[in-house]
């Protein structure tokens, strides 16, 4: 059994806004080895995003701890890469010095990271973009550049917030195919927040299935797919399998309903 | 480009043909100059009176640029203070309002009472009616920077200072700019205003003076100089957003040209 990267324990997060507190998390219990390549998926608004903040250091669990490394998150670290959903480049950087801006926000600096900031962008397809504006850019581009600047100070750890779900169907298909091979060659642990059954368990070593608010670890699935694994994964029967039980559950909790329009 | 280089000369082409009906027009019709002079007498006029045009000119441009200057001073650190602090934003914006809702103009001649007659209450004019838009739109850049670039900046743990000219400055600029040519756009007029009512020197005071004399060929003129010193302002502030901010203004031509 590898290291524990990412350690989860009783973890709960409440948000207190005027009178109204609103509890996102709850009992929350993940151990994530280093490595491992893990999806989140989940109904809207079940926590999955206060899920990604509170591994990132972004926010404060309520109750529980959350480690990484072995060490308590108590804030932003060295050692995590994030990925949202919105590309979030700045407009006045090409797409090298948005990737940059990561290593001067951290005060890295220096001729190898500029190299391997042009080595990773070569790796997610933007080789001869470089010193493209974001603006001149596809949606699909720019999040090829955000994934970039979330591992060119090498973090290890790589926290995606449904990074996809902006994206048409078919750019969709080519992202989840080139960070299925930048995963292969990078090794990093990934820790991808999905709405989408099929995206988490055609990535990911193991699925976990969040119920609705207070969002909580409802099931957790191995996805033992050879790798790798392409499109072509689908027509394994234990994807369908493996799809079809985890939609059993969103059935079964009221989250999908086939009923809905019969009635 | 094309298109932009067609556009220049139409209108140029249109202008000389405006000047040429003009010019018909005070001759046929016989229109008395003290009206309306012809083209030809207000540049005859203003070519016999040309160094006491510059002599006022240059200290109209002195008067506005030093306002202008002063207003960008005291005006980007104020914003800045008002973006990031609610406690001074409680305290000193809703003045800072009132005084925008005052007619400025109206306070001119206080100026006069207060500073006499020579440069201060001039330029203290030009720095009231400029400073509102350029601390209105500071406030407005830096507090729209974008949340989630703010959330990627907080997750490299970057401080204050840099996170601010890293991100916060170079976010807010192409707002600044657009307070600053507002701002310079309303520089000459705040000058002359001034001057009108200083009555002691400048473009203003030379406009009273010619219009007292009913020597009408030189107000327009005077005119004349007023609206290329006001345009050459303009254009040099929107050279410095170009060499400052190219990626906002090349974002900008690309939505012209879609």
């Amino acid at each position: 059994m590898a290291e524990a990267q990412i350690v989860l324990k009783g973890v709960g997060k409440t948000f207190v806004r005027g009178l109204q507190r609103t509890t996102a998390l709850a009992g929350v219990d993940i151990e994530i080895a280093r490595g491992a390549f893990v999806a989140v998926v989940g109904p809207s608004g079940c926590g999955k995003s206060t899920l990604l903040r509170l591994v990132s250091g972004l926010v404060m669990p309520s109750e529980g701890s959350v480690r990484v490394a072995g060490e308590p998150v108590v804030g932003p670290r060295a050692d995590t890469g994030i990925v949202f959903q919105k590309a979030t480049l700045v407009d006045w950087r090409d797409i090298l010095g948005n990737v940059l801006l990561q290593l001067e926000m951290r005060g890295i600096d220096g001729p190898e990271a500029r190299e391997r900031a042009r080595t990773l962008l070569t790796a997610v397809g933007l080789g001869g973009f470089e010193n493209r504006y974001p603006h001149e850019l596809s949606g699909g581009m720019q999040q090829r550049a955000a994934i970039a600047r979330g591992l060119v100070h090498q973090p290890g750890m790589l926290l995606m917030d449904e990074p996809f779900g902006a994206l048409d169907a078919l750019t969709r298909e080519q992202m989840r195919l080139d960070l299925e091979a930048l995963w292969l060659r990078e090794r990093m642990t990934v820790f991808f927040i999905t709405h989408s059954i099929d995206e988490a368990v055609l990535l990911a070593d193991r699925v976990i299935v969040m119920s609705q608010r207070p969002g909580t670890v409802d099931h957790v699935f191995d996805v033992d797919l050879p790798r790798p694994r392409g499109l072509a994964a689908r027509n394994d029967p234990r994807f369908a399998a493996l799809t079809d039980a985890i939609t059993r559950i969103f059935l079964s909790r009221g989250v999908l309903d086939e009923q809905r329009l019969a009635l | 480009m094309f298109e932009k280089n067609g556009g220049a000369l139409s209108s140029i082409a249109t202008a000389i043909a405006l000047l040429v009906v003009w010019e018909g027009a005070t001759r046929l019709l016989g229109i008395p100059t003290y009206l309306l002079p012809a083209p030809s007498v207000i540049a005859s006029d203003f070519a016999r009176n040309w160094p006491r045009i510059a002599d006022s000119s240059w200290i109209t441009t002195l008067n506005m640029v030093a306002g202008f200057v002063l207003s960008v001073l005291v005006g980007i650190p104020l914003a800045m203070a008002l973006a990031y602090s609610p406690q001074v934003e409680r305290s000193i914006y809703p003045i800072v309002v009132f005084l925008q809702i005052l007619p400025k103009i109206a306070i001119a001649p206080l100026f006069i009472v207060w500073f006499g007659f020579g440069t201060m209450p001039k330029v203290l004019l030009v720095f009231l009616l400029t400073f509102f838009p350029i601390v209105v739109n500071t406030v407005v850049g830096f507090k729209s920077v974008d949340p989630g670039v703010m959330e990627l900046a907080r997750s490299t743990g970057a401080g204050a200072l840099r996170t601010f000219y890293k991100i916060r400055f170079p976010s807010a600029l192409p707002s600044i700019f657009v307070g600053l040519k507002i701002a310079a756009a309303l520089a000459s007029t705040a000058a002359v205003v001034a001057e009108f009512v200083a009555s002691d020197s400048g473009l203003g005071y030379l406009i009273i003076t010619y219009n007292g004399q009913l020597a009408t060929p030189m107000v327009f003129a005077t005119i004349i100089v007023l609206g290329v010193i006001g345009l050459v302002f303009y254009f040099l502030i929107e050279f410095v957003e170009r060499l400052v901010v190219p990626w906002h203004v090349s974002m900008r031509a690309d939505q012209a040209g879609a």
